[in-house]
């Protein structure tokens, strides 16, 4: 005797087909706002850049004109002094995770960078603000860089220590075998061999702060002056586009157009460039 | 050519006599003796004097790289405590001034000093699940096209680069555009609808912090659904299942605690989302209520700190502010956590 | 009397509290090839690891008992200073990825940041793949990273590694297990170039390796050493029971 089928062969590979294309639609779909957005913004940026643009600072209300240089200029100073706090001690964390994967220390000390991570960009800058800018007594950039350095620190520790795990032990047995010591055996071989997902973890971890503006709130606060010191109220970029997209003044805003642009293109051109560096730089093990 | 190389037989350390040993021989004459504090022989007593050498310095090196390996791993840990702990100080005197009862008081009222952090809680609540919910479906559409349609070819490396992009976008460009894009759109909506046309407010945040957080539950969707083991799908193709079916009855329940954690990653980063929202929510320190809740103005707990922290002019005011913040980092951290453990228990598995 | 280079004294070696070596006692003299052979599991390859003191690197891991080279007991030294003179080469071969053929040979001195001079360096490259039996093969691409050379090229490689720090002891984890029969018969034809400046210890998994390439074997099992002997006799006239069994084919 036949048994009927749950149901007929026909309906269900149609099912398996609409759903497909269901799938399709929905994923295809959010590229969408995506392209929306980046092409919005293009289409109003690109007619505010222009050389006043990019070499002076704002005008004061009412004057049209003026540019962003003190953002720019700004936004690189802050994002390089915590590069350089960030990376190296990132690095050494990353190296001592790997290579002591069952201490205490380590499981404490993973378990700490990863509720780093989670922790917001508006809790690190309050918190900042209580450790430097109120004991120093005014806003400064160097606040504004231990801030964003805070916020880099797990994702260079996280992708060095995931790097380096993959790479086979053999590799330090044979470097430790020649008498090499301990320390040029990391140095030396270690972290050059891992080096493409060191250094890919390292640009989008800048790439990630270059477009912060919660922390520097309170820290790095913003300036309508071109600055250098560090020890001083200073602009950048996410913070201008901030504070002017929401300013009642024409002016202003399209300078903030203008500097969105900019942003999108750096942080673009940052991902671009970590793609380019893994393929180069990945070593064949 | 081997003669040259070839050591001299006797013992090298006792050895008087140095004749045509190779320069590293020279040198481990030179650093042996102190390496061992070995008083026996002449040649040790002459070469003690050139004893602050390389490899001392070399051993050196070495304990103090693995000493400030041990230390900068302490400073993490203490880091993170020393941001629980400035928060929890700092939230001090709005504790004792306003007790426990704040967390659910109704009103905030800076001007006349009464605080009441509920409406940033509802407003929290509010924009990130209905974020959560407009994006799920998208991520995981994603991730079910990257991860079992395609898991190769340029398809899927254009809408995995488009993925990875959507994360990259700063946050204060998604706020801008949504500010000047969105807002005006939703004002149309709202009037269509009848609601109050404020255009800004939960509901443009919500779209906004939507878009925003695609990419976190997809990205580690994908993951998973593309671990599957293919004898699990294979054993249910070869019964006649449909591709329909050997998603929903194979893939989609080995990777269910997997995807639960994409979304907690997705709700944890809605939930700390800050300047999007700040810019698109309208800055209401009212409760939503009424028919069209979602529509009215509002904040949650990131913007009201971001709006008014530098206008808190006194201890209590500033300090209910900085209760907020540590409310935020207790939640995220929590469900960060739960995550992360999710994570790991399925590739441990 | 042929001078003992190697000397073990009630030497023992464990992984936390699994005693692995047993109150090992051995002579191991100069300028010989030495195999240490034995079933799976018996102590060769941590014995071998005791003697450049990489057994301690896995954590949990002690010994004790007296390990000498020459008259120096090598627990006394800092472990850098005993691996500068005796060095390895392991059962995979693991040059360095990230550096040239040129660069690997004189990794030891590289990587220390021992800066030779040109033409010192050029020498010493020349004669470590010589003696390795690898110059011809790669002198026109010494500047090309290892990765593209055979697994057996690879690990004459290794060995030109490890004779370019000058050594006084060679030791040798199952070094041809992982490669092909031509391989292995020229890295063992090198074992008897090798010898003559040099002490090879070779732990080996393979009786009949043992047999061609040693002038002496030692023959552990279940952590002890069992017997050590002349190669010849060993094979054809074993003192021990345990020995006549393994030779024999009775375990493996």
């Amino acid at each position: 005797m036949n048994k009927k089928p749950t149901s007929p062969i026909n309906y269900r590979l149609a099912k398996s087909r609409a759903y497909q294309v269901l799938i399709i639609i929905f994923a295809m779909a959010i590229t969408i706002p995506l392209f929306f957005i980046i092409g919005y913004i293009f289409v109003q940026g690109v007619q505010k850049i222009n050389w006043t643009f990019l070499t002076h600072i704002p005008k004061p209300v009412g004057e049209s004109g003026g540019g962003i240089a003190n953002a720019l200029v700004g936004s690189l100073i802050i994002v390089a002094v915590a590069a350089v706090i960030a990376i190296p001690i990132g690095i050494m964390c990353g190296i001592y995770l790997s290579e002591n994967k069952r201490s205490k220390l380590a499981y404490w000390s993973r378990l700490s960078v990863d509720i780093l991570q989670g922790v917001p960009s508006i809790v690190i800058g309050i918190v900042v603000y209580f450790w430097i800018v109120k004991p120093a007594g005014g806003f400064s950039a160097f606040s504004g860089s231990i801030a964003l350095a805070i916020m880099m620190l797990p994702i260079v520790v996280r992708s060095t220590e995931e790097t380096l795990k993959l790479l086979p032990d053999s590799l330090k047995e044979a470097a430790l075998a020649l008498g090499i010591p301990y320390h040029r055996v990391i140095l030396s071989v270690i972290v050059p061999c891992g080096i493409s997902g060191i250094l890919s973890g390292v640009i989008l971890s800048v790439a990630r702060i270059a477009g912060e503006t919660a922390p520097l709130l309170f820290t790095a606060f913003g300036n309508p002056y071109l600055s250098g010191d560090i020890r001083k109220p200073m602009q950048s970029l996410p913070l201008l586009i901030f504070n002017y997209a929401t300013s009642p003044y024409d002016d202003w805003r399209d300078l903030a157009w203008g500097a969105s642009l900019i942003l999108l293109l750096w942080v673009l051109l940052l991902n671009i460039f970590t793609k380019v560096i893994t393929r180069r730089w990945k070593i064949q093990l | 050519m081997m003669e040259s190389l070839s050591f001299n037989k006797e013992a090298i350390v006792s050895s008087p006599e140095i004749t045509r040993k190779s320069w590293l021989q020279r040198w481990l004459l030179r650093v042996i003796p102190y390496a061992m504090n070995n008083e026996k022989s002449a040649t040790v007593t002459k070469t003690k004097a050139k004893t602050t050498n390389r490899s001392s310095k070399q051993i050196r090196w070495e304990n103090f790289f693995r000493n400030a390996l041990v230390w900068i791993a302490v400073a993490m840990v203490v880091l993170m405590l020393g941001v629980f702990v400035t928060l929890c100080i700092q939230s001090i005197p709005s504790f004792k001034a306003l007790g426990l009862k704040y967390l659910w008081g109704r009103t905030w009222d800076p001007v006349n000093e009464v605080y009441g952090a509920w409406p940033f809680l509802i407003g929290t609540l509010l924009t990130s699940f209905t974020a959560l919910i407009i994006s799920i479906p998208f991520s995981f559409a994603v991730a079910i096209f990257l991860g079992e349609y395609y898991p190769n070819g340029w398809l899927s490396n254009f809408l995995r680069n488009a993925v990875e992009l959507i994360a990259a976008v700063p946050s204060v460009i998604y706020g801008f555009w949504g500010l000047f894009v969105l807002v005006p759109i939703v004002r149309k909506l709202e009037s269509g609808i009848g609601a109050p046309p404020f255009g800004v407010g939960i509901f443009s945040a919500s779209l906004v912090l939507a878009i925003m957080v695609i990419p976190y539950a997809a990205s580690l969707s994908r993951e998973l659904i593309r671990l599957v083991p293919s004898h699990l799908k294979e054993g249910a193709y070869a019964l006649g299942a449909t591709r329909y079916e050997v998603i929903m009855k194979v893939i989609l329940p080995y990777t269910k605690s997997g995807l639960l954690a994409g979304v907690l990653l997705s709700l944890g980063r809605a939930l700390g989302e800050t300047m999007a929202v700040t810019m698109v929510i309208g800055n209401s320190s009212a409760i939503p209520s009424g028919k069209f809740f979602l529509f009215g103005p509002g904040n949650t707990m990131a913007s009201v700190i971001a709006n008014e922290f530098t206008e808190a002019a006194t201890t209590t005011y500033l300090s209910a502010l900085i209760e907020l913040g540590l409310v935020l980092f207790l939640v995220t951290v929590v469900i960060n956590m739960i995550g992360k453990r999710i994570i790991s228990r399925f590739t441990n598995e | 009397m042929e001078d003992t280079i190697v000397r073990a004294q009630n030497f023992n070696a464990y992984f936390g509290t699994n005693h692995v070596v047993k109150n090992v006692n051995i002579d191991l003299p100069r300028n010989n090839a030495i195999a240490v052979m034995g079933p799976s599991g018996c102590g060769k390859t941590t014995f071998l690891r005791c003697i450049n003191r990489m057994h301690e690197l896995i954590a949990g891991a002690h010994v004790d008992g007296k390990m000498y080279l020459h008259q120096e007991d090598i627990y006394d030294m800092h472990p850098i200073f005993v691996r500068l003179k005796i060095g390895m080469v392991f059962q995979r071969p693991n040059p360095f990825p990230n550096l040239s053929i040129y660069d690997n040979v004189i990794a030891g001195y590289k990587l220390v940041g021992m800066k030779l001079p040109k033409a010192e360096r050029d020498q010493k490259v020349e004669e470590s793949l010589t003696k390795a039996a690898l110059w011809n093969e790669v002198k026109d691409s010494l500047h090309k990273k290892g990765t593209f050379l055979s697994g057996g090229q690879q690990q004459r490689l290794c060995i030109a590694r490890a004779i370019a720090m000058e050594p006084e002891v060679m030791l040798f984890d199952e070094p041809t297990s992982a490669l092909d029969p031509i391989s292995t018969a020229s890295i063992e034809e090198l074992f008897f170039e090798l010898k003559k400046s040099y002490t090879l210890i070779i732990v080996t998994h393979n009786m009949q390796q043992a047999a061609r390439v040693s002038d002496r074997t030692a023959f552990f099992y279940l952590g002890e050493l069992v017997e050590f002997d002349d190669t010849k006799q060993m094979f054809t006239n074993p003192k021990d029971l345990r020995t006549q069994n393994y030779i024999t084919g009775r375990f493996s």
